[in-house]
């Protein structure tokens, strides 16, 4: 066993007993939010599209579509209220080390997501029982608050996570927290970009799920213009969204060498200090030494610092006690960086070949393609998010407080772990139960979609 | 006024304004649960779907309000307690996220076994949720929640304060949200069932009041300090709780529930507000005061200004979302 691992394992041996399952509880609870919070975000937009082209058009094909998206938005956002509630709660329950001492620095974002949030629930309840009951320009605009709040909450949220990278507004007095400046804090250096970063990634997650539910559809030989309007609307957002996010992703991590080089190194593989260091795909650190890796030469030099020579800082120029899990971190940079590569190279190839006048959309194999598009963006972002926040351990605040020092000694959290696996499981279950009994009724010809209980099904109002 | 008083009152008009409003909600569980079979309980489980479904959401949003309020303008005493009170908080929370997730799926299941399966799930976490979240205020109230480290896990919050707390803040929630649904079901023009809920929320109503007497020998015993403040400070608050009730109790069997709503709002409004006022300094009772529990004065400040945001642009919207649920023109789709 080398020192490195033996030092790991010695760091694990001292942990609080509420590290671990801490962990494994804000990753499920926060990786399934992070699914719902993007429909949130983005959803709202793209039903806005097809509502407005419904009444100013008079099409009634792209009503139709507003009308089923806003009910599936209905069933969305209900879950993704309850589950943003849950980190609501954890913040506190499960890192009481880094609420009680830092939260008059970090909070104020969060008080400007809740007032987003109350927006959007406020105009989501108006929009979702308006359909019949008010004037349709008006009711179309009831969509537009939602849209800035999603907006808004994004940056919010956002704040927070930058600010955990690159802390700011506070100072550390004799482990003290003082000098508290919360606007410092939530427009903290990066905040901008990772905000970008995020919002960018829900339209895509959003658009290619959403073109990927009628790719089916095409795929089983329903070729309508509500299936084919379906499929473009969202893909026309998921193309911007995917052509935009490699460039403000290269702008995020443009000086990251300085800001946190262990988790650069990370990102990279970067187990020693080479001039120029080359760009690393695959590959697995087994006992100190890259293994497996397809090296290309002096490109990591270029994407990650900008130069043909500036190295990529090794891990061998970080304390053990300061680097992240890198196999872990690495893997979820390259899937992200992967995927989304993959995603933005389909994008141009589909509008490429329709300006020369071909419709990929005959073809099989990119409706296929387009399907697994929608999974794919999902395990994107959901990579993105492991590697940032993997890559950033040990540190909860980077350079100030340990993962370690935040969690509490609550043994009893594997049993709460336990029970949100259960109660996710079923959640996911009902969703997807609904959600298919939804789309099956549509298809069958049904609009209302009744509730099923009671002799006398209540009337629901279609324009 | 001091700053941490400002953002305290702040942060309690939002808990006011969670148990109105989120209570409402959740006590529409009770009158779903026991409406009976699902034939004879379609018309009144009907009526909670269009109740709550366009409101539910922007009323929970309150209590996302008191919980961020709480650990930026008090974090030491939020951070403590979570960790005493975590079994409670951790119960409502579940109860919260099914009660969120079934109601929503409930309305497009597609047969009626799953109706039903996401009905009872509704209703019951509804119905429960609400205990829990009163047993963390008793637990509060009644000064077990230490200033540091960590209290009891079990006995914190299963004292005489916490179990009546509870068990008030079902039965308050309970008869705000039939005093509603009574109101809803006579402006829809459904007369056999604003009859039937009639009569339960008038029981309800009685309970609910008889456990608050019940509970004042017990609390002067386990809750020394809230009770000075409830016979002190707070006495002309109790007065005007008792008075509301029984307005409403006797508006509602003169049938006006469309008036009887106001006096429920006032009697929980004035119980909460009793409690606040009653356990005034303290934000942990006993342990830590509102002062002392205050965080960097810059982040007040700060929080003032999401406050008065909240003012301009949440209010007016909240409003404009009521008055369209409670016209006419949507009540009779």
């Amino acid at each position: 066993m080398t020192v490195h691992a033996l030092a790991l394992q010695l760091l694990t041996a001292d942990d609080p007993a509420g590290l671990l399952p801490a962990r494994e509880q804000m990753a499920l609870s926060l990786g399934w939010h992070i699914v719902l919070a993007c429909f949130g975000v983005a959803f709202p937009t793209m039903i806005f599209v097809v509502h407005r082209r419904g009444i100013v058009r008079d099409d009634p094909v792209a009503l139709g579509l507003a009308q089923r998206w806003s009910k599936v938005s209905a069933v969305l956002f209900a879950i993704g209220a309850v589950s943003g509630t849950v980190l609501s709660f954890e913040m506190g329950l499960l890192w009481p080390g880094l609420m009680g001492p830092f939260g008059d620095v970090l909070g104020l974002p969060f008080a400007f997501e809740g007032l987003s949030f109350f927006v959007e629930a406020i105009f989501l309840g108006i929009y979702l029982y308006g359909w019949g009951r008010m004037p349709p320009r008006r009711h179309l605009l009831m969509l537009v608050p939602m849209a800035t709040a999603g907006v808004v909450g994004t940056f919010c949220v956002i704040s927070v996570n930058a600010w955990m990278n690159a802390p700011a507004g506070f100072t550390m007095v004799g482990g003290e927290v003082t000098d508290v400046d919360p606007w410092a804090a939530m427009f903290n250096d990066l905040v901008w970009m990772q905000f970008l970063h995020m919002w960018v990634a829900a339209f895509m997650v959003v658009g290619f799920v959403v073109s990927g539910v009628y790719a089916v559809g095409m795929l089983r030989g329903r070729r309508d213009a509500h299936h084919r309007l379906g499929f473009l609307v969202p893909f026309v957002f998921a193309t911007v969204a995917a052509l935009t996010q490699p460039v403000i992703g290269h702008l995020l991590g443009g000086n990251l060498g300085d800001r946190q080089p262990a988790k650069l190194a990370a990102f990279e593989l970067a187990e020693t200090t080479e001039s120029p260091s080359p760009l690393r795909i695959g590959g697995v650190l087994v006992d100190g030494e890259v293994r497996w890796a397809i090296d290309i030469p002096a490109l990591g030099s270029l994407i990650a610092q900008n130069s043909f020579t500036e190295p990529v800082p090794g891990l061998d120029t970080i304390p053990v006690e300061d680097q992240p899990p890198v196999n872990l971190t690495h893997w979820a940079f390259q899937a992200m960086i992967g995927i989304g590569t993959l995603l933005a190279g389909a994008v141009v190839l589909f509008w490429f070949l329709r300006w020369r006048g071909r419709d990929l959309l005959e073809k099989r194999w990119f409706l296929r393609f387009a399907t697994a598009a929608g999974p794919l963006a999902v395990v994107a972002l959901e990579a993105g998010w492991i590697a940032t926040e993997v890559g950033r351990q040990p540190w909860v605040v980077y350079g100030v407080l340990r993962t370690t020092e935040a969690a509490g000694s609550n043994s009893g959290l594997w049993w709460l772990l336990a029970a949100t696996v259960v109660v996710y499981a079923g959640m996911t279950t009902g969703a997807v139960v609904v959600l298919r009994s939804m789309a099956r009724r549509w298809r069958a010809g049904e609009t209302d979609l009744p509730s099923p209980y009671g002799p006398e099904p209540r009337e629901e109002v279609t324009p | 006024m001091t700053l941490p008083m400002v953002v305290a009152a702040a942060l309690f008009v939002g808990v006011l304004a969670y148990a109105l409003f989120g209570g409402a909600d959740f006590g529409s569980g009770f009158y779903d649960l026991t409406a009976g079979g699902a034939v004879t309980g379609a018309e009144l489980r009907t009526l909670v779907d269009h109740s709550i479904g366009p409101v539910w959401e922007a009323n929970h949003v309150w209590l996302v309000y008191v919980l961020v309020m709480w650990w930026t303008a008090f974090p030491e005493t939020f951070a403590v307690t979570m960790s005493t009170l975590i079994l409670p908080m951790l119960l409502a929370l579940l109860g919260i996220v099914l009660r969120g997730a079934a109601f929503a799926f409930r309305k497009y299941a597609a047969t009626l076994g799953q109706a039903r399966l996401f009905g009872a799930v509704f209703a019951v976490s509804s119905v429960v949720t609400p205990f829990f979240l009163g047993a963390v205020a008793g637990a509060i109230a009644s000064g077990r929640v230490p200033a540091t480290g960590r209290g009891d896990l079990w006995s914190s919050w299963l004292s005489p304060t916490s179990v009546f707390g509870g068990l008030i803040a079902v039965g308050t929630c309970a008869f705000l949200a039939g005093t509603f649904l009574t109101a809803d079901a006579v402006r829809s023009g459904r007369e056999r069932l604003s009859e039937q809920l009639r009569r339960r929320t008038l029981a309800v109503g009685i309970v609910t009041g008889a456990l608050v007497f019940a509970a004042l020998v017990p609390l002067t015993r386990d809750a020394p300090t809230l009770t000075d403040g409830l016979a002190g400070r707070a006495a002309s608050l109790v007065v005007l709780s008792a008075v509301s009730g029984s307005a409403t109790l006797v508006l509602l069997f003169r049938r006006r529930p469309a008036l009887a709503r106001f006096g429920a709002l006032t009697a929980v409004a004035a119980v909460v507000l009793g409690w606040g006022v009653a356990q005034y300094p303290w934000l942990l009772v006993d342990e830590v005061t509102i002062a002392d529990a205050a965080g960097a004065p810059a982040t007040l400040r700060a929080l003032l200004v999401a406050v008065v945001l909240a003012g301009i642009i949440v209010v007016p919207a909240l409003t404009y979302l009521f008055r369209l649920t409670q016209s006419e023109s949507w009540t009779r789709h």
